[in-house]
C-alpha cells in the first residue's frame, strides 16, 4: 500500500483550497469596494426634495414662495407599450416628440441606464390629475412633484434672482449636487443658497437587475428625511421696490435705497430688470432675456461702475475741510467756470462769489477746482504724487474704489485712479493738480457703482459712517456676519461732515439750489444733483439724497443713464421713493404731477445699445 | 438484521456531509430564486423541483445501498459505459439546445444531460479496466486502453459543447499517478498549462524563452552543476531576449520573415531534435537529457500551437479568456458574470448578510446563480465563515473518501474512490475559482449545491456506489 501518495495528493488539494481561502479573504474581508458595488447595484437612492425657504421683506410680506409642480419622468427601460395617444392628448404634446425623446435615448441608452429621465417639465396640476388616474395605462410613466418659486409682488426680479436646475459646470464647483438639482444663481437665491436651500433627503429603495423598484430598504431605517430650506428676512422694501421699478420702467439705470442707521438696504433696482413672471422659469425665457439689448441680466446697481458727478463733490469738500485747505467761510469766485493754465472747466450761470454752503447747493464746478487744487498742491505735502496718495486714502476710506462687502453677489469694486494711472497716462513727473482737475467734478478716471453712492449717501446722512450695505436681517438662527454691525468711519473727522449736511439742505431748500425738485411735504430734505459727463450721448443724470435730515431713515442714491442733469430724472425719482418710504403716499397736486410724468417717461430711445452678438 | 448492517457498516461521516451539502443546497436555491415567494415547495420553481430531485437522489442512495448488491457495479460497468456511449450520440443528434450546448435529452418534463451521467461510467470503466489482474500502467498498451477509455466519452462531450465537463475528466491523471504513473507526466502536464498560459498572457515567444530556461535550470540540478547552469539558463535568456530588437532592424524587417515565435521555437526543436538523434547513435544511457530535451520540444510546440488555436477560437471565447486573464476589463461583457458574481461574494463580508439577506443574488444580478453561480449566494449570504465552511466540508469529503478508499483491499473499490474524490475536487476548485475570478468560466456545477438533477443524481450515485463498496470491504 501507497499512503505515501495519497498525502501528497492530498497536499496538493489543500493547498488549491487554501488559494481559493486566500482569495475569499482577500475579496470578502480586505476588500471594501464590493460591499460598495453590492450597494450601489441593489440600492437606489431617490431623493427627496425640500421646499426651499422663502424670502420675506423688512415687514414680514412675502416676496417668493413656493408652489407644486409636476415633472414627467420616464424610465425608458421599463417602459413597456403604452398609449401613446392617451399621453399625447393628455399633455397637448406631438407624437413625434415622443418618439424622438426614445430614439435619443436608445441612442445613448448606456448612459441612461435605469434611469428616470424628465420628459417633460411644469406640468400643470390639471394635467397631472388627468394623467394620474390613468397611470396604469403609462407603465415606466410617473410624475414626481417638486417645488417652484412664485412671487407674489412683483417686486426686484434682479434682487431676488433665480433658481435653475444646475449644470455640469456648477455640480463640478459645489460638491452635493448632483444632476437634476436646482440652485440660486443670481441675486438673494444665490447669496443665500445655503440657508434657502434646506437639505435634500432620500428614501432607499431596492431595484432589481432590470431596474424594477423592488421595496424599501429596511421598511425605510435608513431613509434620510429632507429638511426644508430656511425662510430669509430680507431688509428689503416691497412696496418702495415695486414703486420703485414702475419709476424705472422705460429707463436705464439703477436706485439703491439703504436705511444709513443700519446699512440695510430698502431698495435696490436695476433697469431694465427681469421681470419676476419670467424668473421661475427662467430658461424658457433666457434666449428673450439675454437678447435684449438692454442687458436686463446686468445688475446696475452693482456692476455698473461710472463717474459720479457733482455728487463727488461732497467727498471732496470734506477732504477740503479735514486738510484744513478749506473752511465753511471759504469763498472762490465763479465766472461760469474755472480757467487757469490753459485749462477751462465750465459752470453753470449763479451768484459769486459764494462759500461753501452755496456751492453745494449750486453746485459750482468752479469751487471745487479750487478745492482739489488746494488739496493737492498744499505745500505741507513734497509733490504730487504724496498729495495725491493722501487725497486717494480719504476717497477710499469711504468705500470708493473697492468692493464695500455686501452681500450681493457679483459685486464690483469700481476705480479710483492711482499714482500708477497717472504716471501711465503722462509719463512720471508730468502731471500736476490741473492734469487731473476732472477728478474735482467727479470727472475723469473715477468709477462708482450706484451703490457706492447711496453709501457715501448714507455715510454723510450719518455724519461720518457707514454701515456695510447688506440686505438680509439679522435673525438670532442665522446671525448675520458681524462686519454688518460695524461702523465704519471714514477718514474724515465727523465734525465737518454737518457742514456738508447743510450744503444739501440748502440745494434742496436754498436760494439757487440745484435740487429744488426734490423738495416733499413734511419732510427735511437733503440732496445733491449730478450730471455725469457721457461722450457717447446725454449725460448721466445722478441723485443723491437723505430724509429726514435729522435721524435720517432713508438715504438714496438715483442714477439714470442718459436722463440729463441731475434734476430732470434722477432727483424726480430718488425724491418719489423718499416720499413713498415716509409718507406711504405722493402728496396730491405737483408731487402726484411729478410721478405722473416719471412714470410715463421713456429714455430708452436715448441709450445706445451695442449690437447684441447672436 | 441487514437493517442493522447498513447503520453499523454505513461510514456515517461521509453520509452526514452528503446531506449537509444536499440540504445547504437547497436553502441556497431557495434563497437566490425566492424573490416574493415564500413557499420553499413551490413545485414551478427550481427550488421545488430541487426538493423533488433530492427525494429522488436520496431514494436513489437507499437502493444503491441496501436494494442493488455491490457486485453488480463491477460487472456491469461496461455495459453501463455503453448505453452512456449511446445516450451521448443520442444527445449529439436529438438533444435540446441550451445555451448554445447541445446537451440535455427531454424526458418527459425532466430533462436530462448524460454528460453529466459520463462521470459515473467513465470511473467505473476505469476501475473495472484497471483493477483488473495484470493491468499496471507500465506498458504503452495499457495507456492507450486507459486513454480510448476516457477519450472516446471526452471526444462525444466535446461535441456537445460541454467543455467544461471534459476538463474535469484531467482530474483522473491523479488516479493514474495513484495507480503508478510517474509523478513526472502530472508535473509535465502542470508546466505544459504554464506554458499555455504564458502564451496567452504575454507572448508564445516569452513561453519559449521561459520554457528553455526552465530546461536548463533542470539540467542543472540534475547534473548537480546548479551554479553553472542556473548561469548557462540567465545568459541564454537575456541573450533571447534581445531578439526581438533585432527585429526591429529595418534590414531584418524587410526580410518580411515568420513570426519571432517560429523561428525561435523552430531552432530550439531542431537543436533538441539533433541533440537527441545524437544521444541515440551514441547509445547515451542518458535518458533524463533525452526526455528533457523531448519536454522542451513538447512545451515550445504548446506555446505555437496554443497561440494559433486561441486566433482560431470564436471571439466570444477569446473574450472569456482575455477577461480572465486580466487582459481586458469589460464588466458589462464578456466579464459581467464573474464582475458581478464578485461583488456579491465580496460583499458577504466576514458573516455575511445572513440566510435569504443576500440582495446581489435574491435581485438577479448574477445569471445562471441557481446553476453554475451558486456560490455567490452561499458567499453573500454565509459570508467568509460560512465560505470557508463549505470548503472544509469539501476538502473533509475528499480526505475522507481518499482515506476509506485506501483502507478498501478491493482495487476496484479503491480506483473507483479515487475517481470519485477526483471530480468532486475538480467540480468544486473549477466552479468557485470561477466565481472568484481564478479560473475562466467553465460551466460546471458545484457538487450536491448547484440546482441541477443530473448533476445531483451522479455525485449521489458515485459518493453511494463508493459508499456500499466500503461497506463490503471487509468481504473479500
Amino acid at each position: 500500500m501507497n499512503f505515501g501518495k495519497r498525502e501528497i495528493i492530498l497536499t496538493v488539494v489543500a493547498l488549491v483550497f487554501v488559494v481559493l481561502g486566500i482569495r475569499l479573504f482577500k475579496i470578502q474581508i480586505l476588500d471594501e469596494s464590493y460591499t460598495l458595488d453590492a450597494r450601489n447595484n441593489a440600492m437606489r437612492y431617490e431623493t427627496v426634495y425640500p421646499a426651499r425657504g422663502r424670502i420675506l421683506d423688512r415687514s414680514g410680506k412675502t416676496i417668493v414662495e413656493n408652489k407644486l409642480i409636476y415633472d414627467l419622468m420616464v424610465t425608458p427601460r421599463t417602459v413597456t407599450e403604452f398609449d401613446t395617444t392617451a399621453l399625447c392628448d393628455i399633455f397637448g404634446i406631438e407624437r413625434s416628440f415622443i418618439e424622438e425623446r426614445f430614439a435619443y435615448w436608445k441612442e445613448n441608452s448606456r448612459k441612461v441606464g435605469y434611469g428616470a429621465m424628465p420628459l417633460l417639465r411644469h406640468v400643470s396640476s390639471e394635467q397631472y390629475n388627468r394623467f394620474a388616474e390613468r397611470s396604469d395605462r403609462f407603465p415606466g410613466f410617473n410624475a414626481v412633484t417638486r417645488t417652484a418659486r412664485i412671487y407674489p409682488i412683483n417686486a426686484g426680479g434682479n434682487l431676488i434672482g433665480y433658481v435653475s436646475e444646475v449644470d455640469r459646470a456648477y455640480i463640478d464647483k459645489h460638491p452635493g449636487y448632483r444632476p437634476g438639482d436646482y440652485a440660486g444663481k443670481t441675486g438673494i437665491e444665490r447669496a443665500y443658497e445655503e440657508r434657502l436651500a434646506g437639505k435634500k433627503g432620500y428614501t432607499i429603495y431596492f431595484r432589481d437587475a432590470a431596474g424594477r423598484n423592488r421595496g424599501r430598504y429596511k421598511d425605510g431605517l435608513y431613509d434620510s428625511l429632507a429638511v426644508a430650506g430656511n425662510d430669509i428676512t430680507t431688509t428689503i422694501d416691497a412696496d418702495i421696490q415695486s414703486y420703485g421699478e414702475l419709476l424705472m420702467k422705460n429707463k436705464v439705470g439703477s436706485v439703491v435705497a439703504i436705511e444709513p442707521s443700519t446699512g440695510e438696504i430698502l431698495t435696490m433696482i436695476s433697469s431694465p430688470g427681469i421681470d419676476v413672471s419670467q424668473l421661475a422659469e427662467i430658461s424658457k425665457y433666457y434666449r428673450e432675456i439675454s437678447e435684449n439689448p438692454y442687458n436686463p441680466m446686468f445688475n446696475r446697481t452693482v456692476q455698473s461702475a461710472q463717474p459720479p458727478g457733482s455728487v463727488f463733490k461732497l467727498v471732496n469738500g470734506l477732504i477740503g475741510l479735514q486738510e484744513g485747505v478749506l473752511t465753511p467761510n471759504t469763498m472762490y469766485s465763479c465766472s461760469r467756470g474755472y480757467t487757469f493754465g490753459g485749462v477751462h472747466v465750465g459752470c453753470h450761470n449763479h451768484p459769486s462769489p459764494i462759500n461753501l454752503t452755496q456751492s453745494v447747493a449750486m453746485s459750482c464746478n468752479a469751487y471745487y477746482c479750487y478745492v482739489l487744487r488746494s488739496i493737492l498742491d498744499n505745500k505741507k505735502y513734497d509733490n504730487i504724487e504724496e498729495s495725491f496718495e493722501m487725497w486717494r486714502d480719504y476717497v477710499t476710506s469711504f468705500g470708493f474704489g473697492t468692493k464695500l462687502g455686501s452681500d450681493v453677489p457679483y459685486e464690483l469694486g469700481g476705480n479710483v485712479p492711482t499714482i500708477k494711472t497717472y504716471n501711465k497716462l503722462h509719463g512720471k513727473g508730468h502731471w500736476r493738480s490741473l492734469s487731473i482737475i476732472s477728478l474735482s467734478i467727479g470727472q475723469g478716471e473715477l468709477g462708482c457703482t450706484p451703490l457706492h453712492l447711496a453709501n457715501l449717501c448714507a455715510t454723510i446722512a450719518n455724519r461720518g459712517y457707514y454701515y456695510i450695505p447688506h440686505m438680509i436681517k439679522d435673525d438670532p438662527d442665522y446671525p448675520i456676519d458681524p462686519k454688518y454691525l460695524e461702523r465704519h468711519y471714514t477718514k474724515v473727522d465727523t465734525c465737518w461732515f454737518p457742514y456738508i449736511v447743510e450744503g444739501m439742505n440748502q440745494s434742496v431748500y436754498g436760494a439757487g439750489g440745484t435740487s429744488h425738485i426734490s423738495q416733499i411735504p413734511g419732510v427735511e430734505m437733503c440732496g445733491k444733483t449730478g450730471t455725469a459727463q457721457n461722450p457717447h450721448g446725454d449725460d448721466h443724470s445722478v441723485f443723491v439724497c437723505f430724509a429726514p435730515k435729522d435721524n435720517p431713515k432713508i438715504a438714496v442714491a438715483a442714477y439714470i443713464e442718459n436722463g440729463g442733469f441731475g434734476a430732470t430724472w434722477a432727483a424726480p425719482i430718488a425724491s418719489l421713493i423718499v416720499e413713498k418710504y415716509l409718507n406711504g403716499e405722493i402728496a396730491p397736486g405737483t408731487r402726484k404731477d411729478l410721478e405722473r410724468r416719471v412714470m410715463e417717461g421713456n429714455l430708452l430711445h436715448k441709450v445706445k445699445v451695442k449690437k447684441k452678438k447672436r | 438484521m441487514r437493517e442493522k448492517g447498513i447503520i453499523r457498516k454505513l461510514d456515517w461521516p461521509l453520509a452526514v456531509c452528503y446531506l449537509v451539502l444536499i440540504l445547504f443546497g437547497w436553502m441556497n436555491i431557495f434563497s437566490a430564486l425566492r424573490g416574493d415567494n415564500t413557499n420553499i415547495f413551490d413545485f414551478s420553481m427550481q427550488y421545488g423541483k430541487q426538493f423533488i430531485w433530492i427525494c429522488i437522489s436520496v431514494a436513489l442512495a437507499f437502493c444503491i445501498l441496501k436494494v442493488i448488491p455491490a457486485r453488480i457495479w463491477n460487472g456491469t460497468a461496461w455495459f453501463l459505459y455503453g448505453v452512456e456511449i449511446l445516450l451521448l450520440l443520442a444527445v449529439i443528434f436529438v438533444g435540446k439546445n441550451v445555451n448554445g450546448s447541445r446537451s440535455w435529452l427531454g424526458v418527459g418534463s425532466f430533462a436530462l444531460q448524460p454528460a453529466e451521467l459520463a462521470k459515473i461510467t467513465i470511473s467505473l470503466a476505469l476501475a473495472t479496466l484497471m483493477g483488473r489482474y495484470g493491468f499496471s500502467l507500465k506498458t504503452t498498451s495499457d495507456y492507450l486502453k486507459v486513454a480510448a477509455l476516457v477519450g472516446i466519452p471526452a471526444l462525444l462531450i466535446l461535441l456537445e459543447g460541454e467543455t467544461g465537463s471534459v476538463i474535469v475528466f484531467m482530474g483522473l491523471l491523479v488516479v493514474l499517478y495513484r495507480e503508478g504513473m510517474s509523478g513526472w507526466v502530472i508535473a509535465l502536464g502542470a508546466f505544459i498549462i504554464f506554458v499555455a498560459l504564458l502564451t496567452l498572457i504575454y507572448s508564445p515567444f516569452v513561453a519559449e524563452v521561459v520554457s528553455i530556461g526552465v530546461f536548463f535550470l533542470i539540467l542543472g540540478f540534475h547534473r548537480g552543476r546548479i551554479i553553472a547552469w542556473i548561469l548557462v539558463a540567465a545568459l541564454s535568456v537575456t541573450a533571447l531576449t534581445f531578439l526581438p530588437k533585432v527585429f526591429e532592424i529595418e534590414a531584418v524587417a524587410a526580410l518580411s520573415l515568420p513570426d519571432i515565435s517560429i523561428i525561435a521555437g523552430g531552432l530550439t526543436v531542431l537543436t533538441s531534435v539533433i541533440l537527441v538523434l545524437r544521444s541515440f547513435i551514441k547509445s547515451s544511457r542518458n535518458s533524463f537529457v533525452r526526455n528533457a530535451l523531448l519536454a522542451l520540444c513538447a512545451a515550445v510546440l504548446v506555446a505555437v500551437a496554443v497561440d494559433i488555436c486561441f486566433e482560431k477560437l470564436p471571439e466570444y471565447q477569446q473574450g472569456r479568456i482575455n477577461v480572465l486573464l486580466g487582459k481586458v476589463d469589460d464588466p458589462k461583457g464578456d466579464g459581467y458574470n464573474v464582475h458581478q458574481s464578485m461583488i456579491a461574494i465580496g460583499s458577504g463580508g466576514f458573516l455575511g448578510k445572513g440566510f435569504l439577506g443576500g440582495t446581489q443574488t435574491k435581485f438577479g444580478y448574477i445569471p445562471e446563480q441557481e446553476t453554475d453561480f451558486i456560490f455567490c449566494t452561499v458567499g453573500e449570504e454565509w459570508g467568509f465563515v460560512g465560505s470557508i465552511a463549505l470548503l472544509v466540508i469539501y476538502f473533509f469529503m475528499i480526505s475522507r473518501i481518499l482515506l476509506l478508499a485506501d483502507r478498501n483491499k478491493d482495487r476496484f473499490a479503491r480506483i473507483f474512490g479515487y475517481c470519485t474524490a477526483m471530480c468532486i475536487a475538480m467540480h468544486v476548485v473549477i466552479n468557485i475559482g470561477m466565481t472568484i475570478k481564478l479560473m475562466p468560466v467553465i460551466g460546471i456545477p458545484l457538487p450536491l449545491v448547484s440546482y441541477g438533477g443530473s448533476s445531483l443524481i451522479a455525485f449521489t450515485s458515485m459518493i453511494f456506489i463508493f459508499l456500499r463498496l466500503d461497506m463490503e470491504r471487509n468481504k473479500i
